[in-house]
Protein backbone atom coordinates (compact mmCIF):
# COMPACT_ATOMS: atom_id res chain seq x y z
CA UNK A 1 0.00 0.00 0.00
CA UNK A 2 1.62 3.22 -0.90
CA UNK A 3 0.17 5.49 1.84
CA UNK A 4 1.70 8.68 0.38
CA UNK A 5 -0.39 8.81 -2.96
CA UNK A 6 -3.52 7.70 -1.51
CA UNK A 7 -2.77 10.85 1.17
CA UNK A 8 -1.79 12.86 -1.45
CA UNK A 9 -4.81 12.27 -3.40
CA UNK A 10 -7.32 12.28 -0.19
CA UNK A 11 -5.57 15.85 0.71
CA UNK A 12 -6.00 17.47 -2.93
CA UNK A 13 -9.28 16.51 -2.53
CA UNK A 14 -10.16 17.93 0.63
CA UNK A 15 -8.22 20.97 -0.03
CA UNK A 16 -10.77 21.35 -2.61
CA UNK A 17 -13.27 21.13 -0.74
CA UNK A 18 -11.77 24.16 1.58
CA UNK A 19 -12.04 26.48 -1.43
CA UNK A 20 -15.47 25.67 -2.05
CA UNK A 21 -16.43 25.78 1.49
CA UNK A 22 -19.71 27.91 0.40
CA UNK A 23 -20.95 25.31 -2.27
CA UNK A 24 -19.87 22.03 -0.06
CA UNK A 25 -21.00 22.90 3.50
CA UNK A 26 -22.71 26.35 3.50
CA UNK A 27 -25.02 25.20 0.65
CA UNK A 28 -26.06 22.22 1.80
CA UNK A 29 -26.53 23.40 5.55
CA UNK A 30 -28.99 26.47 3.97
CA UNK A 31 -31.17 23.99 2.16
CA UNK A 32 -31.45 21.52 5.22
CA UNK A 33 -32.44 24.22 7.38
CA UNK A 34 -35.33 25.34 4.95
CA UNK A 35 -36.76 22.09 4.30
CA UNK A 36 -36.97 22.31 8.14
CA UNK A 37 -38.98 25.39 7.81
CA UNK A 38 -41.10 23.73 5.08
CA UNK A 39 -41.66 20.47 6.06
CA UNK A 40 -40.93 20.46 10.42
CA UNK A 41 -42.88 24.47 11.14
CA UNK A 42 -45.40 23.96 8.16
CA UNK A 43 -46.08 20.59 8.08
CA UNK A 44 -45.54 19.26 11.60
CA UNK A 45 -47.94 21.51 12.80
CA UNK A 46 -50.71 19.05 11.18
CA UNK A 47 -48.92 16.12 11.63
CA UNK A 48 -47.83 15.94 15.37
CA UNK A 49 -45.92 12.94 15.00
CA UNK A 50 -45.36 9.29 13.70
CA UNK A 51 -44.30 6.65 15.25
CA UNK A 52 -44.62 8.01 18.48
CA UNK A 53 -41.76 10.69 17.49
CA UNK A 54 -42.25 14.36 17.14
CA UNK A 55 -42.56 15.29 13.31
CA UNK A 56 -39.51 17.12 13.17
CA UNK A 57 -37.40 15.14 15.19
CA UNK A 58 -38.54 12.24 12.49
CA UNK A 59 -37.35 14.33 9.89
CA UNK A 60 -34.26 14.99 10.65
CA UNK A 61 -32.02 11.16 9.32
CA UNK A 62 -34.35 11.36 6.03
CA UNK A 63 -32.51 15.11 5.66
CA UNK A 64 -29.51 13.85 6.88
CA UNK A 65 -29.48 10.91 4.38
CA UNK A 66 -30.72 13.37 1.78
CA UNK A 67 -27.91 15.19 1.84
CA UNK A 68 -25.42 12.37 2.56
CA UNK A 69 -26.20 10.73 -0.82
CA UNK A 70 -26.38 13.80 -3.10
CA UNK A 71 -23.28 15.25 -1.68
CA UNK A 72 -21.29 11.69 -1.53
CA UNK A 73 -22.37 11.24 -5.08
CA UNK A 74 -21.99 14.91 -6.26
CA UNK A 75 -18.48 15.17 -4.59
CA UNK A 76 -17.28 11.72 -5.92
CA UNK A 77 -18.36 12.19 -9.18
CA UNK A 78 -16.70 15.52 -9.47
CA UNK A 79 -13.50 14.68 -8.14
CA UNK A 80 -13.02 11.80 -10.75
CA UNK A 81 -14.66 13.88 -13.77
CA UNK A 82 -13.25 17.23 -13.42
CA UNK A 83 -9.40 15.32 -14.36
CA UNK A 84 -10.78 13.73 -17.48
CA UNK A 85 -12.00 16.74 -18.58
CA UNK A 86 -9.15 18.88 -18.01
CA UNK A 87 -7.02 16.06 -19.15
CA UNK A 88 -4.86 16.07 -15.72
CA UNK A 89 -5.87 12.59 -15.76
CA UNK A 90 -2.42 11.77 -17.42
CA UNK A 91 -0.92 12.38 -14.08
CA UNK A 92 -3.18 9.81 -11.75
CA UNK A 93 -2.88 6.90 -14.95
CA UNK A 94 1.27 7.21 -15.09
CA UNK A 95 1.27 7.09 -11.53
CA UNK A 96 2.73 4.79 -9.26
CA UNK A 97 -0.73 3.64 -7.70
CA UNK A 98 -2.90 1.00 -7.90
CA UNK A 99 -6.27 1.00 -8.57
CA UNK A 100 -7.39 0.67 -5.15
CA UNK A 101 -5.35 3.07 -3.85
CA UNK A 102 -6.68 5.68 -6.54
CA UNK A 103 -10.10 4.61 -5.31
CA UNK A 104 -9.46 5.12 -1.59
CA UNK A 105 -8.03 8.24 -2.34
CA UNK A 106 -11.12 9.81 -4.25
CA UNK A 107 -13.63 7.45 -2.69
CA UNK A 108 -12.27 8.23 1.06
CA UNK A 109 -12.61 12.16 0.75
CA UNK A 110 -15.59 12.36 -1.04
CA UNK A 111 -17.01 10.38 1.95
CA UNK A 112 -15.54 12.16 4.51
CA UNK A 113 -16.75 15.62 3.36
CA UNK A 114 -20.55 13.76 3.31
CA UNK A 115 -20.00 12.44 6.77
CA UNK A 116 -18.82 15.78 8.26
CA UNK A 117 -21.39 17.46 6.28
CA UNK A 118 -24.35 15.04 7.70
CA UNK A 119 -22.51 15.48 10.87
CA UNK A 120 -22.95 19.51 10.92
CA UNK A 121 -26.73 18.96 9.49
CA UNK A 122 -27.29 16.68 12.69
CA UNK A 123 -25.97 19.43 15.15
CA UNK A 124 -27.60 22.40 12.93
CA UNK A 125 -31.15 20.31 13.06
CA UNK A 126 -30.21 19.66 17.10
CA UNK A 127 -30.60 23.56 17.64
CA UNK A 128 -34.30 23.31 16.27
CA UNK A 129 -35.68 20.22 17.45
CA UNK A 130 -35.37 18.10 20.35
CA UNK A 131 -33.17 14.90 19.08
CA UNK A 132 -32.24 11.53 20.85
CA UNK A 133 -29.68 9.09 19.32
CA UNK A 134 -30.34 5.89 20.32
CA UNK A 135 -28.09 3.64 18.93
CA UNK A 136 -24.65 6.42 18.81
CA UNK A 137 -22.48 3.40 17.26
CA UNK A 138 -25.62 2.07 15.00
CA UNK A 139 -25.82 5.82 13.55
CA UNK A 140 -22.27 6.16 12.76
CA UNK A 141 -22.05 2.71 11.03
CA UNK A 142 -24.84 3.42 8.79
CA UNK A 143 -23.68 7.36 8.08
CA UNK A 144 -20.21 5.84 7.14
CA UNK A 145 -21.59 2.95 4.98
CA UNK A 146 -23.78 5.29 3.29
CA UNK A 147 -21.17 7.66 2.60
CA UNK A 148 -18.87 5.13 1.23
CA UNK A 149 -21.77 3.54 -0.96
CA UNK A 150 -22.83 6.61 -2.31
CA UNK A 151 -19.13 8.28 -2.71
CA UNK A 152 -18.24 4.81 -4.90
CA UNK A 153 -21.52 4.99 -6.76
CA UNK A 154 -20.56 8.73 -7.33
CA UNK A 155 -16.86 7.83 -9.07
CA UNK A 156 -19.06 5.41 -10.69
CA UNK A 157 -20.89 8.36 -12.66
CA UNK A 158 -17.86 10.14 -12.63
CA UNK A 159 -16.19 7.98 -14.58
CA UNK A 160 -19.14 6.71 -16.90
CA UNK A 161 -19.74 10.65 -17.70
CA UNK A 162 -18.66 12.01 -20.71
CA UNK A 163 -20.18 15.36 -19.89
CA UNK A 164 -21.79 17.58 -17.22
CA UNK A 165 -25.22 16.76 -18.40
CA UNK A 166 -24.58 13.63 -17.56
CA UNK A 167 -22.90 14.04 -14.43
CA UNK A 168 -26.35 15.98 -12.70
CA UNK A 169 -28.24 13.45 -14.86
CA UNK A 170 -28.47 10.67 -12.39
CA UNK A 171 -28.43 12.37 -9.20
CA UNK A 172 -31.57 14.86 -10.48
CA UNK A 173 -33.29 12.20 -12.20
CA UNK A 174 -33.13 8.87 -10.06
CA UNK A 175 -31.27 9.61 -6.66
CA UNK A 176 -33.52 12.48 -6.10
CA UNK A 177 -37.12 11.46 -6.25
CA UNK A 178 -36.00 7.73 -5.07
CA UNK A 179 -34.54 10.06 -1.84
CA UNK A 180 -38.06 11.94 -1.70
CA UNK A 181 -39.80 8.92 -2.16
CA UNK A 182 -38.01 6.72 0.26
CA UNK A 183 -39.58 8.09 3.47
CA UNK A 184 -37.02 10.61 4.09
CA UNK A 185 -40.53 12.76 5.16
CA UNK A 186 -42.31 10.42 6.04
CA UNK A 187 -43.06 6.46 7.20
CA UNK A 188 -43.84 4.72 4.22
CA UNK A 189 -46.70 2.88 6.94
CA UNK A 190 -48.74 5.33 6.41
CA UNK A 191 -48.90 4.86 2.49
CA UNK A 192 -51.55 2.61 1.02
CA UNK A 193 -50.23 -0.93 1.00
CA UNK A 194 -49.66 -1.47 -2.86
CA UNK A 195 -47.68 1.85 -2.67
CA UNK A 196 -45.81 0.49 0.49
CA UNK A 197 -44.94 -2.35 -1.47
CA UNK A 198 -43.88 -0.73 -4.40
CA UNK A 199 -41.37 1.42 -1.56
CA UNK A 200 -39.76 -2.13 -1.01
CA UNK A 201 -38.31 -1.81 -4.36
CA UNK A 202 -36.69 1.74 -3.37
CA UNK A 203 -33.16 0.75 -2.07
CA UNK A 204 -33.11 4.19 -0.24
CA UNK A 205 -35.99 3.28 2.17
CA UNK A 206 -33.65 0.78 3.74
CA UNK A 207 -30.82 3.19 4.10
CA UNK A 208 -33.14 5.53 5.86
CA UNK A 209 -35.28 3.75 7.63
CA UNK A 210 -32.09 1.59 9.93
CA UNK A 211 -30.59 5.00 9.91
CA UNK A 212 -33.74 6.69 11.39
CA UNK A 213 -33.72 3.57 13.91
CA UNK A 214 -30.85 4.20 15.13
CA UNK A 215 -32.06 7.58 16.23
CA UNK A 216 -35.27 6.62 17.46
CA UNK A 217 -36.01 2.91 17.39
CA UNK A 218 -38.79 3.02 15.29
CA UNK A 219 -38.55 1.39 11.86
CA UNK A 220 -40.31 0.57 8.65
CA UNK A 221 -38.39 -2.61 7.86
CA UNK A 222 -35.51 -4.68 10.25
CA UNK A 223 -32.56 -3.45 11.09
CA UNK A 224 -30.66 -6.49 9.70
CA UNK A 225 -32.52 -6.15 6.89
CA UNK A 226 -31.45 -2.77 6.18
CA UNK A 227 -28.03 -3.45 6.90
CA UNK A 228 -27.90 -6.13 4.63
CA UNK A 229 -29.35 -4.03 1.96
CA UNK A 230 -26.66 -1.52 2.71
CA UNK A 231 -24.00 -3.58 2.60
CA UNK A 232 -25.31 -5.23 -1.19
CA UNK A 233 -25.19 -1.63 -2.21
CA UNK A 234 -21.88 -1.31 -1.44
CA UNK A 235 -20.92 -4.87 -2.89
CA UNK A 236 -22.01 -3.63 -6.77
CA UNK A 237 -20.70 -1.01 -6.66
CA UNK A 238 -17.04 -2.21 -5.64
CA UNK A 239 -17.95 -5.10 -8.11
CA UNK A 240 -18.47 -2.07 -10.63
CA UNK A 241 -15.19 0.00 -9.57
CA UNK A 242 -13.17 -3.05 -10.39
CA UNK A 243 -14.88 -3.88 -13.58
CA UNK A 244 -13.80 -0.09 -14.77
CA UNK A 245 -10.44 -0.35 -14.02
CA UNK A 246 -9.88 -4.06 -14.95
CA UNK A 247 -10.91 -2.67 -18.14
CA UNK A 248 -10.08 0.23 -18.73
CA UNK A 249 -13.82 1.29 -19.43
CA UNK A 250 -13.59 4.96 -20.19
CA UNK A 251 -10.23 5.49 -18.57
CA UNK A 252 -7.81 4.26 -20.82
CA UNK A 253 -7.76 3.52 -24.39
CA UNK B 1 24.41 -2.37 -19.30
CA UNK B 2 20.32 -2.39 -18.49
CA UNK B 3 18.79 0.07 -21.61
CA UNK B 4 16.58 2.28 -19.85
CA UNK B 5 13.85 1.80 -21.62
CA UNK B 6 13.97 -1.54 -23.97
CA UNK B 7 10.62 -1.93 -26.33
CA UNK B 8 9.67 -5.28 -28.05
CA UNK B 9 7.38 -5.87 -30.67
CA UNK B 10 4.86 -3.42 -29.25
CA UNK B 11 1.77 -2.39 -31.27
CA UNK B 12 -1.19 -0.53 -30.40
CA UNK B 13 -4.74 -0.84 -32.42
CA UNK B 14 -7.18 0.98 -31.55
CA UNK B 15 -11.07 -0.56 -31.45
CA UNK B 16 -11.64 1.56 -34.74
CA UNK B 17 -9.54 -0.14 -36.41
CA UNK B 18 -6.49 2.29 -36.67
CA UNK B 19 -3.22 0.50 -36.15
CA UNK B 20 -1.43 3.56 -34.66
CA UNK B 21 2.20 1.41 -33.97
CA UNK B 22 3.25 -1.62 -35.89
CA UNK B 23 5.71 -3.58 -34.12
CA UNK B 24 8.24 -1.44 -32.67
CA UNK B 25 11.84 -2.42 -31.26
CA UNK B 26 13.52 0.23 -29.57
CA UNK B 27 16.06 0.69 -26.97
CA UNK B 28 16.88 3.87 -25.27
CA UNK B 29 20.31 4.09 -23.27
CA UNK B 30 20.81 5.28 -19.83
CA UNK B 31 22.01 8.77 -19.86
CA UNK B 32 21.16 9.59 -23.21
CA UNK B 33 18.97 12.47 -24.77
CA UNK B 34 16.92 10.48 -27.16
CA UNK B 35 14.83 12.66 -29.88
CA UNK B 36 11.88 10.45 -31.62
CA UNK B 37 11.03 12.90 -34.59
CA UNK B 38 7.95 12.29 -36.76
CA UNK B 39 4.85 14.14 -38.36
CA UNK B 40 1.59 14.77 -36.50
CA UNK B 41 0.01 11.87 -35.98
CA UNK B 42 2.85 9.42 -36.35
CA UNK B 43 2.52 7.52 -32.67
CA UNK B 44 4.81 9.87 -30.76
CA UNK B 45 2.54 10.37 -27.75
CA UNK B 46 1.03 6.96 -28.28
CA UNK B 47 4.31 5.40 -28.17
CA UNK B 48 4.65 7.44 -24.87
CA UNK B 49 1.20 7.10 -23.27
CA UNK B 50 1.71 3.19 -23.46
CA UNK B 51 5.12 3.34 -21.78
CA UNK B 52 3.90 5.64 -19.31
CA UNK B 53 0.67 3.36 -18.55
CA UNK B 54 -1.55 5.73 -20.17
CA UNK B 55 -2.80 3.68 -22.65
CA UNK B 56 -3.20 0.25 -23.29
CA UNK B 57 -0.80 -1.49 -25.35
CA UNK B 58 -2.24 -4.30 -27.79
CA UNK B 59 1.17 -6.66 -28.40
CA UNK B 60 4.53 -6.40 -27.16
CA UNK B 61 6.45 -5.91 -24.19
CA UNK B 62 8.11 -2.46 -22.53
CA UNK B 63 10.41 -3.03 -19.89
CA UNK B 64 11.68 0.33 -17.89
CA UNK B 65 14.91 -0.47 -16.17
CA UNK B 66 14.23 -3.75 -16.46
CA UNK B 67 10.29 -3.59 -15.16
CA UNK B 68 7.67 -4.97 -17.27
CA UNK B 69 5.85 -1.62 -17.57
CA UNK B 70 2.55 -3.73 -17.18
CA UNK B 71 3.38 -6.53 -13.96
CA UNK B 72 5.46 -4.88 -12.37
CA UNK B 73 3.61 -1.31 -12.96
CA UNK B 74 4.68 0.63 -9.71
CA UNK B 75 8.82 0.11 -9.62
CA UNK B 76 8.46 1.15 -13.53
CA UNK B 77 6.43 4.09 -13.18
CA UNK B 78 8.37 5.52 -10.14
CA UNK B 79 11.47 5.62 -12.37
CA UNK B 80 9.72 7.91 -14.62
CA UNK B 81 8.56 11.41 -15.37
CA UNK B 82 6.25 12.71 -18.15
CA UNK B 83 5.75 16.26 -19.25
CA UNK B 84 2.38 16.12 -21.45
CA UNK B 85 1.88 17.90 -24.75
CA UNK B 86 -1.29 19.57 -23.56
CA UNK B 87 -0.94 22.62 -21.30
CA UNK B 88 -3.10 20.62 -18.65
CA UNK B 89 -2.86 22.05 -15.08
CA UNK B 90 -5.04 22.54 -12.24
CA UNK B 91 -5.97 26.14 -13.28
CA UNK B 92 -6.73 26.64 -9.03
CA UNK B 93 -3.56 24.86 -7.79
CA UNK B 94 -0.64 26.86 -7.07
CA UNK B 95 2.60 25.73 -8.73
CA UNK B 96 3.59 24.93 -5.15
CA UNK B 97 0.77 22.52 -3.98
CA UNK B 98 0.56 20.64 -7.13
CA UNK B 99 4.30 20.18 -7.45
CA UNK B 100 3.76 18.86 -3.97
CA UNK B 101 0.95 16.74 -4.85
CA UNK B 102 2.89 15.38 -7.91
CA UNK B 103 5.66 14.25 -5.31
CA UNK B 104 3.05 12.49 -2.88
CA UNK B 105 0.97 10.94 -5.91
CA UNK B 106 4.62 9.25 -7.06
CA UNK B 107 4.74 7.98 -3.63
CA UNK B 108 7.90 9.94 -1.95
CA UNK B 109 7.51 11.69 1.43
CA UNK B 110 7.17 15.20 1.53
CA UNK B 111 10.63 17.45 0.70
CA UNK B 112 10.17 20.86 0.63
CA UNK B 113 13.69 21.28 0.03
CA UNK B 114 13.55 19.79 -3.12
CA UNK B 115 10.20 21.35 -4.39
CA UNK B 116 11.76 24.81 -3.80
CA UNK B 117 14.90 23.65 -5.85
CA UNK B 118 12.91 22.42 -8.84
CA UNK B 119 10.49 26.15 -8.16
CA UNK B 120 14.19 27.73 -8.35
CA UNK B 121 15.72 25.36 -11.11
CA UNK B 122 12.66 26.77 -13.52
CA UNK B 123 12.66 30.25 -12.60
CA UNK B 124 8.93 29.64 -11.13
CA UNK B 125 10.34 30.68 -7.43
CA UNK B 126 8.16 33.86 -7.08
CA UNK B 127 5.24 32.50 -8.44
CA UNK B 128 5.17 29.30 -6.69
CA UNK B 129 1.62 30.65 -4.70
CA UNK B 130 0.30 32.74 -7.80
CA UNK B 131 -2.93 30.26 -9.12
CA UNK B 132 -1.64 28.31 -12.27
CA UNK B 133 -4.45 30.27 -13.76
CA UNK B 134 -3.03 33.50 -14.22
CA UNK B 135 0.57 32.16 -14.82
CA UNK B 136 1.72 32.60 -18.85
CA UNK B 137 1.72 29.75 -21.30
CA UNK B 138 5.69 29.48 -20.65
CA UNK B 139 5.17 28.88 -16.98
CA UNK B 140 2.78 26.37 -17.12
CA UNK B 141 5.01 24.10 -19.12
CA UNK B 142 7.16 24.79 -16.50
CA UNK B 143 5.27 23.77 -14.03
CA UNK B 144 4.17 20.42 -15.46
CA UNK B 145 7.84 19.95 -16.17
CA UNK B 146 8.91 20.55 -12.47
CA UNK B 147 5.50 18.08 -11.64
CA UNK B 148 7.08 15.75 -13.93
CA UNK B 149 10.74 16.51 -11.64
CA UNK B 150 9.01 16.68 -8.42
CA UNK B 151 9.47 12.83 -7.71
CA UNK B 152 13.27 12.50 -8.88
CA UNK B 153 12.31 10.64 -11.90
CA UNK B 154 15.58 8.96 -13.40
CA UNK B 155 13.82 8.65 -17.30
CA UNK B 156 11.96 11.83 -18.57
CA UNK B 157 9.88 12.20 -21.43
CA UNK B 158 9.14 15.67 -23.02
CA UNK B 159 6.21 15.42 -25.07
CA UNK B 160 6.89 18.33 -27.55
CA UNK B 161 8.30 20.39 -25.08
CA UNK B 162 8.67 23.39 -27.08
CA UNK B 163 5.47 23.59 -28.76
CA UNK B 164 3.86 26.79 -28.87
CA UNK B 165 6.37 28.40 -26.81
CA UNK B 166 8.63 31.61 -27.96
CA UNK B 167 12.43 31.67 -28.88
CA UNK B 168 14.08 32.33 -25.77
CA UNK B 169 11.92 30.31 -23.93
CA UNK B 170 12.73 27.72 -26.00
CA UNK B 171 16.53 28.20 -25.57
CA UNK B 172 16.13 27.94 -21.68
CA UNK B 173 13.82 24.88 -22.10
CA UNK B 174 17.20 22.98 -23.79
CA UNK B 175 19.36 24.32 -21.03
CA UNK B 176 16.78 22.84 -18.49
CA UNK B 177 17.35 19.52 -20.35
CA UNK B 178 21.04 19.47 -20.51
CA UNK B 179 21.46 20.32 -17.04
CA UNK B 180 18.73 17.48 -16.25
CA UNK B 181 21.09 15.51 -18.59
CA UNK B 182 24.42 15.67 -16.60
CA UNK B 183 22.78 14.92 -13.42
CA UNK B 184 22.35 11.31 -14.82
CA UNK B 185 18.42 11.38 -15.96
CA UNK B 186 17.71 10.01 -19.67
CA UNK B 187 15.69 12.59 -21.63
CA UNK B 188 13.23 11.37 -24.60
CA UNK B 189 11.75 14.15 -26.62
CA UNK B 190 9.51 13.92 -29.52
CA UNK B 191 9.34 16.83 -31.59
CA UNK B 192 8.26 17.66 -34.89
CA UNK B 193 10.93 20.90 -34.88
CA UNK B 194 13.85 19.00 -36.82
CA UNK B 195 16.27 22.22 -35.22
CA UNK B 196 15.78 20.94 -31.89
CA UNK B 197 16.93 17.18 -32.28
CA UNK B 198 19.42 18.55 -33.94
CA UNK B 199 20.24 21.10 -31.59
CA UNK B 200 19.46 18.47 -28.60
CA UNK B 201 19.91 14.99 -29.44
CA UNK B 202 22.69 11.84 -28.91
CA UNK B 203 20.51 9.92 -30.85
CA UNK B 204 17.56 10.40 -33.31
CA UNK B 205 14.70 7.56 -33.94
CA UNK B 206 12.26 8.53 -36.83
CA UNK B 207 8.48 7.15 -36.87
CA UNK B 208 6.03 7.91 -39.32
CA UNK B 209 2.67 6.11 -39.91
CA UNK B 210 3.37 3.92 -36.58
CA UNK B 211 6.13 2.77 -38.08
CA UNK B 212 10.10 2.97 -36.60
CA UNK B 213 11.73 3.96 -40.08
CA UNK B 214 15.30 4.61 -38.28
CA UNK B 215 16.96 4.75 -35.26
CA UNK B 216 20.84 6.12 -35.52
CA UNK B 217 23.26 8.41 -33.34
CA UNK B 218 22.89 12.29 -34.54
CA UNK B 219 26.43 12.10 -36.21
CA UNK B 220 25.68 8.75 -38.00
CA UNK B 221 22.77 10.10 -39.35
CA UNK B 222 23.78 13.35 -40.31
CA UNK B 223 27.40 11.99 -41.56
CA UNK B 224 25.72 9.33 -43.19
CA UNK B 225 23.18 11.22 -45.32
CA UNK B 226 24.98 14.57 -45.61
CA UNK B 227 24.63 15.67 -48.91
CA UNK B 228 25.83 19.45 -49.86
CA UNK B 229 25.36 21.61 -52.14
CA UNK B 230 27.21 23.70 -54.00
CA UNK B 231 25.93 27.03 -55.31
CA UNK B 232 27.97 28.66 -58.21
CA UNK B 233 26.93 32.10 -59.16
CA UNK B 234 26.95 33.14 -62.63
CA UNK B 235 28.36 36.47 -64.08
CA UNK B 236 26.18 36.61 -66.82
CA UNK B 237 22.98 34.01 -66.87
CA UNK B 238 22.80 31.35 -69.06
CA UNK B 239 19.16 30.00 -70.90
CA UNK B 240 20.62 26.64 -70.91
CA UNK B 241 23.29 24.11 -69.51
CA UNK B 242 26.02 23.92 -71.75
CA UNK B 243 27.02 20.54 -73.40
CA UNK B 244 30.17 20.60 -71.57
CA UNK B 245 28.99 20.82 -68.52
CA UNK B 246 25.55 18.45 -69.23
CA UNK B 247 27.42 15.18 -67.64
CA UNK B 248 28.16 16.67 -64.22
CA UNK B 249 24.23 17.08 -63.47
CA UNK B 250 23.69 20.35 -62.70
CA UNK B 251 20.55 21.95 -61.95
CA UNK B 252 20.14 25.80 -63.15
CA UNK B 253 17.89 28.21 -60.74
CA UNK B 254 17.61 31.70 -59.98
CA UNK B 255 16.66 32.20 -63.44
CA UNK B 256 19.92 31.35 -64.80
CA UNK B 257 21.72 33.24 -62.86
CA UNK B 258 23.00 30.42 -60.64
CA UNK B 259 24.14 26.67 -61.53
CA UNK B 260 23.64 23.92 -58.54
CA UNK B 261 25.58 20.81 -58.00
CA UNK B 262 25.13 18.34 -55.39
CA UNK B 263 27.63 15.88 -54.21
CA UNK B 264 28.41 13.66 -51.27
CA UNK B 265 30.85 14.76 -48.86
CA UNK B 266 32.06 11.51 -47.91
CA UNK B 267 32.32 9.93 -51.93
CA UNK B 268 35.76 9.37 -52.96
CA UNK B 269 35.76 12.03 -55.51
CA UNK B 270 33.16 14.66 -55.25
CA UNK B 271 33.45 15.98 -58.01
CA UNK B 272 33.69 19.60 -57.77
CA UNK B 273 37.54 19.49 -59.33
CA UNK B 274 36.81 17.83 -62.98
CA UNK B 275 33.32 20.59 -62.67
CA UNK B 276 35.35 23.63 -61.54
CA UNK B 277 37.78 22.67 -64.80
CA UNK B 278 34.56 22.61 -66.92
CA UNK B 279 33.45 25.25 -66.12
CA UNK B 280 36.84 26.96 -67.19
CA UNK B 281 36.86 25.29 -70.44
CA UNK B 282 33.07 26.16 -70.95
CA UNK B 283 34.33 29.81 -70.19
CA UNK B 284 31.65 30.61 -67.83
CA UNK B 285 33.30 33.49 -65.49
CA UNK B 286 31.10 32.75 -61.93
CA UNK B 287 31.50 35.51 -58.98
CA UNK B 288 30.99 33.20 -56.28
CA UNK B 289 30.75 29.69 -54.76
CA UNK B 290 28.60 29.07 -51.79
CA UNK B 291 28.23 25.35 -50.01
CA UNK B 292 25.81 24.18 -48.11
CA UNK B 293 25.12 21.28 -45.73
CA UNK B 294 21.90 19.35 -45.99
CA UNK B 295 20.31 19.32 -42.20
CA UNK B 296 18.45 16.89 -40.77
CA UNK B 297 14.88 18.73 -42.19
CA UNK B 298 16.01 17.32 -45.28
CA UNK B 299 17.00 13.83 -44.52
CA UNK B 300 13.74 13.84 -42.62
CA UNK B 301 11.50 14.96 -45.38
CA UNK B 302 13.59 12.65 -47.63
CA UNK B 303 12.53 9.66 -45.23
CA UNK B 304 8.98 10.65 -44.43
CA UNK B 305 8.42 10.57 -47.96
CA UNK B 306 9.77 7.12 -48.95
Amino acid sequence: MNIHSVWAIYRFEMARALRTVFQSIISPVISTVLYFVVFGAAMGSRVTEIDGVAYGSFIVPGLIMLSLLTQSIANASFGIYFPRFVGTIFELLSAPISYFEMVLGYVGAAATKSIVLGLIILATASFIVPIHIAHPFWMLLFLVLTAATFSLFGFIIGVWADGFEKLQIIPLLIITPLTFLGGSFYSINVLPSFWQKISLFNPVVYLISGFRWSFYEVSDVSVGVSLAMTFVFLGICLVTVAWIFRTGYKIKN
Amino acid sequence: MKSAIEIRDLSKTYKTGFSALKNINLAIRKGEIFALLGPNGAGKTTLISIICGIVNKSAGTVLVDGHDNVSDYKAARTLIGLVPQELTTDAFETPWATLSFSRGLFGLPANPAHIEKILKQLSLWDKKDEKIMRLSGGMKRRVLIGKALAHEPRILFLDEPTAGVDVTLRKDMWQIVRDLRSTGVTIILTTHYIDEAEEMADRIGVINKGEMILVEDKATLLHKLGQKKLTIQLVKPLKAIPLKLKAHNLQLMQEGKALVFNYDTHAEKTGIATLVDDLKSAKLAFSDLATTQSSLEDIFVDLVKK
